[in-house]
């Protein structure tokens, strides 16, 4: 009764869950494009895209990447044999003890008629399934808690997988084990299987059993006579024998009952076989109801992943069918880390100690944005940061394991992001080239804004350079300034500045415009003699600075062998660091 | 001849072809590749924010090539740029190399900082010189006249990189003579490409790519030739994008150096990747003698 009641229960939160998160797919939004499109348009969209592509060539490769991507995970074994192995096992154990041992009404009594669970082969197989499931979980506890493998983080969704698992796992072995020793299920069993034995048959079998089976009786102690024994089995072979086949083949719970043979009985006495399989069935009922709300939800996104993006592209299809994969993407995410691990910017976190720099923990962020929830603004810039934090070299859309397209969907999440209105001054670094070449893909303005802003941001507070007429006291202002450019041991020499202008002479920049000044604020020499002087407001609020184009054709002809370059280099660390600082 | 292939992040994104063609001439003239997967950026991007974070980013690619003790091929300029610097600067800095070798520490690497950095036209010129090139040549161009855009960051700081004559720069132009084309002289030819501003300040970008296309056409060239993923993107990917957004058209297309040998050398044109530029090159086999 319980049991039924439970179940029911359990089902109904995960069928409620199950279309929750479906509907979050049609109406979360990422990117600004999605902004503009109705959920029930890309419901819509769905289907046709669905009913279109089933009827067409692309079954076949839907059919292909069905076998070799979902059943098969060819993008894992490719990435690491033994991750393949590890999640093989586990998934693949764990389907065939659902479809063969938790569903053995439903399925396998079905396809074979004489089906019992203490039968062999099924008797063997339930075990020779479990230990392939507990193979994988090892595998993964070793990676995740032993191997410490760099990059990889392990979060409470990650350890709420591995204990479920394992809990079911291991309640189940114990309760096996626990049940093959257990005197009053023997009990049970000879009540409702045996035709009227007298008390020498009865003992006889209880001795059979005790030996041969492990039951543990708290009757009778071996060693038994070769009469006994021969009566027992016997007994056994009229009674027994057609559906219980030797406990040895149920090699994990045999081996487990010999382990606790020496405190069987107490146990029994205590119910443990009882109180072992209410946790492994509520364990099971558990993993099934918050199975839409954990990371296990994979096994429904990740496939639909892999499928969509190999029939999708971005130039041909739907819009709005994009708008909805990048949200199933969210969900296909199993944080495997092999992002991170690829990632061609992890190692930076060394020195940049933001965690969205991590592809997969930026994918939890992500998460986080789309869902709506209110967002400090230091979450914000910090989300943003990760996201901007990023090469754009498809590293890991070409490593994912359940085919997302991450370059794409930080594209979308960075705009969306950057549209906030927070100034992040990583767009003033070459990492914004890629962001040039996909400028088609932004509306003019918004593709500006970040740009103004990040220049405003930095140029805030330093009126100095607003005021052209003022004059400026040529004493050492700010020693500190002066002083502080050391990063790199080059910086210093912009003391030895003596003002002959070659630097702003052969400057590029400076060379492109009619009235520099104007548009740049300080020419290079200036900056020089302005870093010499220490004029804090001068030096950064230049937009010379960012201007920059790092040719180094200064450098290479000053006379008087100044890093301009890398003084200009060190002034943008200096402003970006200064800013932060003022928060 | 045995050598770790840097590739950096454009590349394999978006500059397949320059992979693919230099794999195939740096093959077929006997040079070695060794492929190590845990390279990472070289920290080119972050120094406007960050030089402690590119330096570690760039140091530890030098510690990866350390640790299979083998010389590095760079095939883009920024890149070598930023290596050469960060080799450079930990062999000058030894606080900074303490606090970077400590961060590489917990993966087990270290930078000794005795490996050689190299940009891929210096493998062609130093290492493979000019007559093992040459053997290799079986169709030279005839009439073709090609601007060679040496980029800023082979160049400059010369001190530090090491390339070539930061004034009168030769290796590049003689690879190209190798290959019978003509390499003509312009007065842009050591200016930027532009590409380090693109997407931070666009027009000055571009203006900086149409000066240097609009002076290599003047001066008579048929192509444009560079070794650098981000010259190559800005005089192809760029190039189409200015011709779009400002109305100019220059159809000046820029052919990378390992395309441009290897077709002298009879390598296939597909893999070569000559239909993957985006302002069409392929009219370059014409000028091949049969």
């Amino acid at each position: 009764m319980f049991f039924t009641n439970s179940l029911y229960i359990c089902l109904a939160i995960f069928g409620l869950g199950l279309i929750y998160k479906i509907s979050t797919w049609f109406r979360y939004r990422i990117g600004i494009d999605a902004r503009e499109i109705r959920t029930s348009a890309r419901v819509f969209a769905a289907i046709k895209g669905i009913v279109l592509t089933l009827f067409s060539v692309k079954a076949f490769i839907l059919l292909r990447v069905f076998v070799l991507d979902v059943l098969l995970q060819v993008r894992l074994l490719r990435e690491d044999f033994v991750r393949w192995l590890m999640h093989i096992c586990i998934y693949g154990g764990f389907m065939l003890l659902l479809l063969m041992h938790a569903l053995d009404r439903f399925i396998t009594s079905v396809l074979f008629p004489d089906y019992y669970s203490t039968l062999n082969p099924f008797m063997f197989l339930r075990d020779l399934f479990g230990v392939v499931v507990i193979l994988g979980l090892a595998i993964a506890v070793y990676r995740r808690f032993i191997l410490k493998v760099p990059h990889l983080r392990t979060n409470a969704q990650d350890h709420y997988a591995i204990i479920i698992l394992a809990v079911i796992m291991v309640s189940g072995v114990l309760l096996e084990g626990s049940k093959i020793t257990s005197y009053s299920s023997y009990q049970e069993m000879v009540e409702d299987y045996t035709a009227m034995p007298d008390e020498q048959e009865l003992k006889s079998l209880e001795a059979y059993w005790a030996k041969e089976f492990g039951v543990v009786s708290p009757n009778i102690k071996g060693p038994f006579d070769a009469e006994t024994m021969e009566l027992g089995r016997e007994v056994h072979e009229m009674s027994c024998a057609e559906c219980h086949s030797r406990p040895q083949w149920a090699f994990l719970g045999y081996g487990t009952a010999k382990i606790i043979k020496p405190v069987a009985l107490g146990l029994d006495r205590a119910k443990l076989p009882a109180i072992l399989w209410y946790m492994h069935f509520l364990a099971c009922w558990l993993g099934l109801a918050y199975l839409p709300f954990s990371k296990m939800f994979h096994i429904f996104a990740s496939p639909l992943s892999l499928l969509a993006n190999a029939v999708m592209d971005k130039e041909k299809s739907d819009p709005a069918n994009i708008a909805t994969r990048q949200v199933i993407e969210l969900d296909a995410c199993t944080h495997c880390g092999t992002c991170s691990l690829r990632c061609s910017v992890a190692v930076v976190f060394e020195e940049i100690p933001n965690l969205n720099i991590f592809p997969s923990e930026r994918m939890a962020s992500i998460k986080r944005v789309v869902s709506g929830k209110e967002l400090s603004e230091q979450e914000v810039r910090h989300i943003q940061e990760g996201a901007y934090l990023c090469t754009n070299c498809y590293r890991c859309t070409v490593v994912c394991p359940v085919g997302i397209n991450l370059q794409d969907l930080w594209f979308n999440a960075r705009e969306t992001l950057l549209q906030k209105g927070y100034p992040e001054f990583l767009v003033l670094t070459p990492l914004s080239f890629y962001r040039g070449l996909m400028k088609e893909n932004v509306a003019e303005s918004d593709y500006r804004k970040p740009l103004v802003r990040a220049r405003k941001a930095l140029a805030s507070g330093y009126e100095l350079i607003k005021t052209k007429d003022k004059p400026v006291h040529l004493t050492l202002t700010e020693k500190e300034l002066s002083s502080g450019l050391s990063i790199s041991a080059q910086a210093s020499t912009f003391s030895v500045c003596f003002g002959c202008q070659t630097c702003t002479n052969v400057c590029p920049v400076v060379a492109n415009y009619e009235n520099p000044q104007d548009i740049l604020g300080l020419l290079p020499h200036q900056i020089m003699h302005a870093a010499g002087l220490g004029i804090r407001d001068l030096a950064f609020g230049s937009n010379m600075l960012w201007d920059c184009v790092t040719c180094y054709q200064c450098q290479e002809q000053c006379p008087q062998g100044v890093k301009i370059t890398d003084v200009l280099y060190e002034l943008k660390n200096l402003a970006i660091k200064e800013h932060n600082r003022k928060g | 001849m045995k050598f770790a292939l840097f590739l950096g992040c454009n590349i394999p994104a978006r500059l397949k072809q320059y992979e693919s063609s230099s794999k195939a001439v740096l093959g077929k003239l006997g040079v070695e590749l060794i492929e190590i997967n845990e390279f990472n950026c070289c920290g080119y991007p972050l120094r406007n924010i960050d030089l402690k974070a590119s330096v570690l980013l760039s140091v530890r690619n030098l510690a990866l090539a350390e640790r299979e003790n083998v010389n590095m091929i760079v095939l883009c300029k920024c890149g070598f740029g930023m290596l050469k610097h960060a080799d450079h600067i930990m062999k000058e800095d030894l606080s900074l190399r303490k606090e970077i070798n400590n961060a590489l520490m917990k993966e087990g690497l270290k930078f000794e900082g005795d490996i050689e950095i190299k940009h891929l036209l210096s493998i062609f010129y130093h290492d493979v010189g000019a007559e093992a090139i040459k053997d290799k040549i079986t169709r030279p161009y005839k009439d073709l006249k090609i601007a060679t855009h040496y980029g800023c960051h082979a160049l400059r700081p010369s001190e530090i990189v090491q390339f070539d004559d930061p004034v009168n720069p030769t290796i590049f132009d003689k690879l190209v003579a190798l290959t019978g084309a003509e390499s003509i002289y312009w007065q842009a030819r050591l200016d930027c490409c532009g590409a380090p501003v693109f997407g931070i300040n666009d027009n000055l970008s571009m203006d900086l790519a149409e000066k240097k296309l609009s002076d290599a056409k003047r001066s008579g060239a048929d192509y444009l030739c560079d070794a650098c993923s981000y010259c190559h993107i800005q005089f192809d990917t760029v190039q189409r994008m200015i011709s779009s957004e400002r109305g100019r058209n220059h159809f000046l297309p820029s052919i990378l150096y390992s395309q441009l040998l290897g077709l002298s050398m009879g390598v296939g044109s597909d893999r070569l990747g000559l239909g993957m530029n985006q302002i069409g090159i392929t009219a370059i086999e014409g000028f091949l003698s049969e």
